[in-house]
């Protein structure tokens, strides 16, 4: 029961942020840590500033 | 490579076989009932069986016989993951990202619009439209970027209809962008004019976020949960403190404002918020926006199902005969132009091969994310047809049509409109002027107010108390308007940026996004673009919605007919011919309605052109047609009308052009017997490692 609380707050926590455009930090930095060791892992600050300005670049990212 | 199909077991059929008859049943009562007014519950439970029907059958059809999704093949989330754009995600988490992006205001406005022939013609184009033409594109759109490393719409149309025709969808979704941020912002107009009120918390919008925004930089930076919360309490606290606004003859005056100045307002805005930095006002405001969305979407689903209104409004009323007061032109091709959103929205295909194909883990996904999710909408469009269709007919006219036709007084509207045969009383109309705390309900087209009004109602019925309709009121009018002006502020951005890519044609100097001038010089021609129209819409004669929804409904289909156009070429160029009336038919629907829509709006008695000329007609006599007070008015109108004739055509050009390079992309690939679409080639997705 208890797991399941948390694996539905979690997902909302994840969807919540993904619709205003902030992808899940711990899978980026789960990511650079496989993928990329030689970058440097931003904190959490410089990922959301990142993030927040990249959203508003792309073609429209909603509907009327 | 296709997945075992699996045979359904007896009960599942059964439960099909039961959910088949209770839907047919519901939409019996809906469609077939006359005389006596029905329940909102019946066709809530229709709409339902509809969607659950068209997404096991319709939806696994496509899925499997035509875009034929593999979910053992890596998606470009799998592929080309990089934390951030590329994140293979959670289907759940897909879904409500998508649903969020694509669920805005138009789905809430053109039912309640549509509403004035009655709620049974709304009703079956949302349903039967979005089975078989909104979700359609919105899955296929999805599926072909997702097989094209989430390539986006105008880049998918130059690889598969060729270089020209990319160019030409992209003016046109230019033009497209400009004509929404008109039509929202004019939205916006029509439920602040002369009310103090909403005008109020609609203005404390701006330092609240601003508030959030220095909130989230520095005081508890990335914490967005936390800042909408108290978002959320500074904004009802500002609904509350509004009344007293309204109430005080000072501070009322000072948020007074009539259309014109309201316009101009919204202009200036527009181009200062458009020229800050992203932190500071539209980012934290987009936070409040998305959540406030959904917020009270659930709240008005709830509203409904727990109040469980009648439907006031008769099934199909005599104004399908195009004589109606709300929107000119017959149900034929007019209907299917005015609720573009909910039914099939060509915008969505923007947002289809923007993000989600790039969130997509799974091929065997993307049904639920595309065909779902557009289900979901048209959901949320058949709420907004129940909500506006609950409310007194009379009261329905009143704040829809234009006061050219009801005249400015409670006296005369309830005249003019029980003589339609919506009989209604004048302590009618002030009473629920009295009760939302606003001084007048008539003539407030755009739907946001006569949803407001109808939520109000409904949700009056299940709280009650002193003052609470007001309060609800003008909560549904903060919710739209924060929500149209996030969506104008990121529309300009947006719109600038492809300014800029257009001028850095002319001159490389300018396309540079960090240069101040390119920067200025493109957002002031992009706010002056939506701004001629918005200010337009302001002093039409016919209240600017009424003139203005047409030509963004035929935009938007336009839009929606290219991309259907798209799946239909690709579909051709697999060779899977046998399927093309999949997308085909709902393109060629769409062809024919934009067309047809744009040929009477071109010539014809309800043409813009018609209106040209009866003012120039008048002016050459010498005489004055309201609203016009000054010869230069009449001419500003005369224009007005010439120039969206004008853009109808171009709409016209734009449309034809594109299917004869659909047709030409047909013809040539029906006479090649092997498949030649653009598609990335096939990796399994058992050998990528996805650690």
């Amino acid at each position: 029961m208890k797991a399941n609380l948390q694996a539905i707050r979690k997902w909302a926590v994840q969807t919540a942020r993904l619709c205003c455009g902030i992808p899940d930090y711990d899978v980026y930095v789960k990511h650079l840590r496989e993928h990329h060791p030689d970058r440097p892992v931003p904190s959490y600050k410089e990922f959301f500033r990142e993030r927040q300005i990249a959203r508003y670049k792309g073609t429209g990212g909603r509907c009327c | 490579m296709h997945t075992a199909v699996v045979k359904p077991s007896p009960a599942g059929k059964l439960l099909w076989a039961a959910i088949a008859i209770v839907g047919a049943w519901c939409l019996g009562v809906v469609a077939l009932r006359r005389g006596e007014p029905i329940n909102a519950i019946w066709l809530v439970a229709a709409a339902i069986a509809v969607f659950v029907i068209g997404y096991r059958f319709y939806g696994k059809f496509i899925n499997e016989s035509v875009l034929r999704m593999d979910p053992s093949r890596a998606t470009p989330a799998v592929l080309r993951n990089d934390g951030l754009d590329y994140v293979p995600t959670d289907k759940w988490v897909v879904f409500g990202h998508h649903f969020a992006a694509i669920a805005g205001a138009g789905p809430l406005v053109g039912p309640v619009l549509a509403a004035q022939m009655g709620y049974l013609p709304g009703t079956l184009w949302i349903l039967f439209g979005v089975v078989f033409a909104g979700a359609v594109q919105d899955f296929m759109i999805l599926g072909l970027s997702v097989r094209r490393d989430g390539r986006s719409l105008g880049n998918m149309l130059r690889d598969e209809l060729g270089p020209v025709a990319g160019v030409v969808a992209m003016f046109g979704v230019l033009v497209l962008m400009m004509i929404v941020l008109a039509v929202l912002a004019l939205v916006v107009v029509k439920a602040l004019t002369h009310s103090p009120w909403g005008t109020f918390t609609v203005a404390a919008t701006i330092p609240i976020a601003l508030l959030m925004g220095i909130y989230l930089r520095w005081l508890r930076p990335g914490k967005i949960l936390e800042v909408s919360i108290i978002g959320l309490a500074l904004l009802l606290l500002s609904i509350w403190a509004g009344k007293y606004v309204a109430d005080s003859a000072v501070w009322s005056a000072a948020f007074n404002f009539d259309a014109k100045a309201l316009a101009w307002l919204l202009i200036a805005y527009g181009f200062c918020a458009s020229v800050l930095p992203v932190w500071l006002l539209l980012a934290p405001r987009d936070y409040l926006s998305t959540f406030l969305k959904i917020g009270t979407i659930m709240l008005l689903a709830l509203a409904i199902f727990l109040a469980a209104p009648t439907l006031q409004m008769p099934a199909v009323t005599k104004f399908i005969d195009g004589t109606g007061p709300v929107f000119q032109g017959n149900l034929f091709p007019f209907l299917f132009i005015t609720i573009a959103c909910g039914a099939v929205s060509g915008w969505h295909s923007i947002i289809a091969s923007g993000t989600t194909p790039k969130l997509l883990a799974s091929e065997g996904e993307a049904r639920m994310v595309g065909y779902g999710g557009m289900l979901m909408e048209a959901f949320v469009a058949i709420m907004a047809l129940v909500a506006a269709s609950s409310l007194h007919p009379g009261v329905y006219f009143a704040m829809n049509s234009p006061s050219a036709l009801i005249g400015t007084t409670a006296q005369d509207a309830a005249t003019a409109i029980s003589q339609w045969g919506f009989v209604v009383t004048p302590d009618e109309l002030l009473n629920t002027a009295k009760n939302i705390g606003e001084s007048s309900i008539l003539s407030r087209a755009g739907g946001a107010p006569t949803l407001a009004v109808g939520m109000a109602q409904l949700l009056h019925g299940i709280i009650p108390g002193e003052g609470m309709m007001a309060f609800w009121y003008h909560y549904a009018i903060l919710f739209e308007a924060l929500f149209i002006l996030t969506t104008v502020d990121a529309g300009t951005r947006v719109g600038r940026f492809m300014i800029q890519e257009i001028a850095g044609l002319v001159s490389k100097p300018l396309q540079h996004t960090e240069s101040w001038t390119g920067n200025l010089l493109a957002t002031a021609i992009c706010v002056g673009l939506w701004g001629y129209f918005l200010y337009q819409g302001a002093v039409d004669p016919l209240g600017g919605i009424n003139t203005l929804w047409p030509l963004f409904g035929i935009a938007n289909q336009m839009l929606a007919a290219v991309a259907l156009m798209l799946a239909t070429v690709v579909t051709v160029k697999l060779k899977r011919e046998r399927y093309v009336w999949v997308p085909g038919i709902p393109a060629c629907w769409l062809v024919v309605c934009t067309l047809t829509a744009g040929f009477e709006k071109l010539t014809g008695p309800i043409s813009f052109s018609a209106a040209a000329q009866k003012y120039a007609q008048a002016a050459a006599d010498g005489k004055l047609l309201a609203p016009a007070k000054t010869a230069e008015e009449m001419q500003r109108i005369i224009t007005n009308n010439y120039v969206d004739a004008a853009l109808t055509g171009i709409f016209i050009v734009l449309i034809l052009t594109m299917l004869g390079f659909a047709i030409r992309a047909i013809v040539r690939a029906w006479g090649i017997n092997h498949p030649t679409a653009h598609e990335e080639p096939y990796v399994a997705l058992a050998n990528v490692s996805t650690h």
